[in-house]
């Protein structure tokens, strides 16, 4: 689990609607950059932006349902669990975004 | 009866719940889930179960619920009737009402007849005392098993393919089981004398009793059935009697409702009988002359009616070639087409008496017109192949009956020993899986397809090279596992529609978005996957080219992003230079914008261009734009399914061996055909001479000039598998061969399976179909090229100006946001 959070700890990042609905865009940190998805039922998520087999960009894949699918060699990771979809095995670390009416706020603390 | 408005639903009522008609009915749902009120009744108390493998149930190695297609809820989950145990006894086709044995009378629109058939029964004295039955059903299998509890010896009448496998299922339930049959030979439908003796050594050691050439001439007992008595007098004691001598066609109802009848139903190519209202699938039909008793055709028959009852249909039925298998585990046999020949064929025979192999393969001018296999089955479906396909054998036949493997040589991938191989021996050579892994893999998943091998183990999914040898692992593995119906193609697991079928239901229903085709089709997940977005993203384009846009949400981020994504995330820039013709201003643009944006390696591609290698995402536009200022350079499109590249040499402009001016038609040919979206990449060239210096003959299409005119080659490849190009013809002027070159692209265009190059698309279609679309019909041809140009309207942008100088998708190149 997180540690507890604060408001301070979250940073906006922009609207819903900058990013394209079956799509994603990156923030970019120091670190690396984070994807943001946005599905077509309008929910949003946020992977680090590589994929757990070869460090793919997820944030350039095709986004399907709650996964997204890695332009490199077609792993299939799951949005809101991080997880490789079966038989593939591994993880991407997940960060909390919010929708507060319409603008976007990330955590950029990873979940786990 | 008025006919209803387009959009009333219709009344469908289909007699006969077996495999032919409920395979209908599926294939329908997923074309038109919505538009019909079906109703279905079965003259068996039973959902929808797989006839095929009654055998296997009577063996005791299947159950029944094992061997059910359709249980009671599939039926109400797709808002089917169903009368079961019901037999329908009349039908009215002026009130077009159909009346059951229970009272029911439900009126149709559309009425398919699916009653199957029924056993034949030899008129002999005593055929119907107790314990005398037929192997048609469920009832029947039951009766077999009961009689095996307590009886001991049985008699089996008939020694074909079903005579068999009933003597076969009764033996393994512990019965004293005797063959009885008229001929000398057994199965003399599908085998020929040698194999015919070798399966009866077979059986015998299994423990099986043959009594051949013999007559029956009385089924003896007072109630139940006692024993047999032959002609010429000799008996035989029998506690259960099996008929198993055949099949005659069920058409008792609608000879009664006064369709046109001989032997079957009789039904045309669209699979209607004489009232087109009135539709007949299964082995109830007549067809061409033609009954049938195998699965295979059933399915060919159920595809077509549906499209038809859905009225997409432009496919016909046009007869089946069949071949056999029998169902006896640890008997390997196989038959197919004329195997007996005539005096116009020639036999090609191998025996190896010790070993238990026998094939005959049987010739006439140099195609496969049959073959039978015993012992060694492995090339059967590539036999059959040959026998559809009508391949020309004569540059194998010394080695065609040792086998794919020696006939076509070489490639271990196409090796039909593949079983053969050490389990460390890799098979998918772009992932690394050995056969050992997809051996296990099929053994652990219970895996039964190519498709499910793949997503199992990513065997065969990359290149696809490796899919015969991975289908050949499946079905070693499985052997008589394996289902008998065909493997169907669908374009992903969303669906289970093939290409055809949906591009058929985007083009006659109208559908211009991929949200609307999957909502049409009924696909699986609403947002379908990243298979089948791209397909249904393109069939739609292609289809209609002046109404459907490109979702970029369903293009690959190469097609998104009009660059190629690296293996580190950054892109290649490779702009176009029309026939690999270039000059100073173009190079000294590249030049700059190599140094400006840091592009660590530059190199020239394949395919005559120069590409720039690790640009940066963000920087594509403002490269883009410094390419199209300083250079007056356009997207190469390198990186979509598209025209790529004309290839050309310098041609006679220079060369001294060069007889026509290769390189301006090059030229010429790609400001045509740039920018046109297609299955999948596509590949051009033109060599100035027969030389051949642009290696036109590996290209999707190639010209190769001649003094005296042009020839044009289709469907060479250069990669996966190298493949040369077929001649399609040859032309005399640069305007003929610009013409023919559009239509090919366009039937390509309109024919081939999203991600399918040209070779595989002309493997699949036939040479012939594409001469015959594209150089015997002129008016074709010209229709083709106009729908070409067409479509070039809307294609012929240049995706790198619209993005670098009118800011089209901007936010595709830069961060939602940096934080530092």
């Amino acid at each position: 689990m997180a540690a507890v959070m604060t408001d301070a700890e979250w940073i906006e990042i922009g609207r819903l609607e900058d990013i394209p609905r079956l799509g994603a865009r990156t923030v970019g940190m120091p670190d690396g950059d984070i994807a943001v998805f946005r599905t077509s039922a309008d929910e949003v998520f946020a992977l680090k932006d590589a994929c757990p087999h070869r460090g793919g960009p997820l944030s350039q894949g095709i986004v399907h349902g709650r996964k997204v699918t890695c332009p490199l060699h077609n792993w299939c990771i799951g949005l809101a669990d991080g997880a490789a979809c079966e038989p593939d095995e591994g993880h991407t670390t997940r960060y909390a975004v919010e929708n507060r009416d319409g603008a976007l706020f990330l955590c950029p603390v990873p979940k786990e | 009866m008025a006919d209803k408005l387009p959009e009333q639903k219709q009344d469908l009522v289909v007699i006969g719940n077996g495999m032919a008609g409920m395979r209908t009915v599926e294939d329908l749902l997923k074309i038109r889930a919505d538009d019909f009120n079906i109703t279905v009744f079965g003259a068996e108390p039973y959902g929808n179960y797989n006839r095929i493998m009654l055998s296997p149930l009577l063996a005791g190695e299947k159950q029944l619920d094992e061997i059910m297609i359709n249980s009671r809820e599939w039926y109400d989950d797709n808002g089917i009737t169903l009368y079961s145990g019901d037999p329908v006894e009349a039908i009215d086709r002026k009130r077009r009402i159909v009346y059951a044995r229970s009272g029911a009378e439900v009126p149709y629109d559309r009425l398919l007849l699916a009653t199957g058939s029924n056993p034949f029964v030899i008129p002999v004295p005593g055929n119907d005392l107790d314990g005398v039955i037929t192997f048609r059903d469920v009832d029947d299998v039951n009766g077999m098993l009961d009689a095996s509890k307590s009886q001991r010896k049985a008699v089996v009448i008939g020694g074909g393919l079903l005579g068999l496998e009933a003597a076969n299922g009764l033996m393994k339930q512990g019965m004293e089981v005797t063959v009885v049959h008229l001929m000398d030979a057994l199965m003399e439908r599908q085998l020929d004398a040698p194999a015919a003796k070798m399966l009866q050594a077979s059986l015998e050691e299994r423990g099986l009793t043959f009594r051949m050439e013999a007559k029956t001439e009385a089924i003896l007992g007072r109630k139940r059935v006692e024993g047999v008595r032959f002609a010429g007098g000799d008996q035989l004691k029998a506690d259960l009697v099996v008929m198993a001598v055949g099949i005659k066609p069920n058409i008792e109802l609608a000879q009664s409702a006064g369709l046109h009848c001989e032997r079957g139903v009789i039904v045309n190519d669209t699979m209607q009988t004489y009232d087109p209202r009135v539709y007949a699938v299964g082995e109830c039909v007549q067809h061409r002359n033609a009954t049938y008793g195998l699965v295979a055709p059933l399915w060919e028959q159920a595809k077509v009616c549906a499209t038809h009852l859905a009225q997409v249909g432009s496919g016909r039925y046009e007869g089946s070639v069949t071949s056999t298998k029998l169902k006896v585990t640890g008997i390997d046999l196989f038959s197919a087409g004329d195997f007996v020949g005539d005096e116009n064929t020639e036999d090609v025979v191998f025996q190896d008496p010790r070993r238990g192999v026998y094939k005959r393969i049987v010739l006439r001018d140099n195609k496969v017109a049959g073959a039978v296999l015993y012992g060694d089955t492995g090339d059967g479906g590539w036999y059959f192949q040959l026998m559809k396909e009508g391949t020309d054998v004569s540059e194998f036949r010394d080695r065609l009956v040792f086998g794919r493997a020696y006939a076509e040589g070489g490639d271990p991938a196409n090796d039909a020993g593949v079983a053969d191989l050490p389990d460390d021996a890799q098979i998918c050579d772009c992932n690394g899986v050995c056969k050992g892994d997809i051996v296990a893999a099929i053994g652990e998943h219970d895996l039964k397809s190519v498709a499910a091998v793949g997503k199992q183990t990513k065997a065969g999914t990359s290149c696809g090279a490796c899919q015969d040898a991975v289908a050949q692992l499946v079905e070693a593995t499985l052997g008589e596992g394996l289902e008998a119906a065909p493997d169907k193609i669908t374009v992903c697991e969303c669906t289970d529609l093939s290409h055809d079928e949906v591009r058929a239901a985007i083009v006659h229903r109208h559908l211009t978005t991929t949200a609307a085709v999957r909502e049409a089709l009924d696909w699986r997940e609403p947002d379908g996957c990243h298979k089948c977005r791209p397909a249904l993203n393109y069939y739609c384009v292609a289809s209609w080219p002046d109404e459907a846009e490109h979702e970029d949400a369903s293009r690959f981020i190469n097609e998104r992003a009009h660059a190629n994504i690296q293996k580190d995330g950054t892109y290649s820039v490779v702009p176009r230079m029309f026939g690999g013709v270039t000059n100073p201003r173009e190079l000294r643009a590249i030049a700059d914008v190599a140094e400006k944006y840091d592009i660590p390696t530059v190199k020239v591609t394949g395919g005559q261009r120069i590409d720039m290698l690790g640009a940066k995402k963000q920087d594509l536009p403002a490269i883009w734009r410094d390419l199209r200022e300083q250079g007056g350079l356009v997207s190469g499109h390198a990186y979509a399914k598209a025209l790529r590249t004309v290839k050309t040499c310098v041609g006679k402009e220079w060369c001294r061996f060069g007889v026509q001016d290769s390189t301006t038609l090059g030229v010429e040919l790609e400001h045509l055909t740039w920018g046109s979206f297609m299955p999948h990449k596509f590949k051009m060239a033109v060599s100035g001479c027969p030389r051949n210096c642009a290696e036109a003959s590996i290209k999707d299409f190639g010209i190769v000039c001649l003094e005296s005119g042009y020839e044009l080659q289709v469907g060479g490849n250069g990669g996966t598998r190298l493949r040369g190009a077929d001649v399609l013809c040859r032309v005399k002027t640069p305007e003929e061969a610009r013409e023919y070159c559009l239509a090919f692209i366009q039937l390509y265009r309109e024919e081939g399976h999203y991600f399918e190059r040209t070779a595989p698309y002309i493997e699949r279609v036939g040479l012939d179909h594409v001469k015959a679309c594209v150089v015997d019909d002129a008016e074709n041809r010209k229709a083709l090229a106009e729908r070409f140009n067409h479509s070039q309207q809307f294609a012929q942008t240049d995706p790198w100006e619209a993005r670098s100088a009118q800011g089209v998708n901007r936010e595709h190149y830069i961060p939602l946001k940096e934080v530092s």
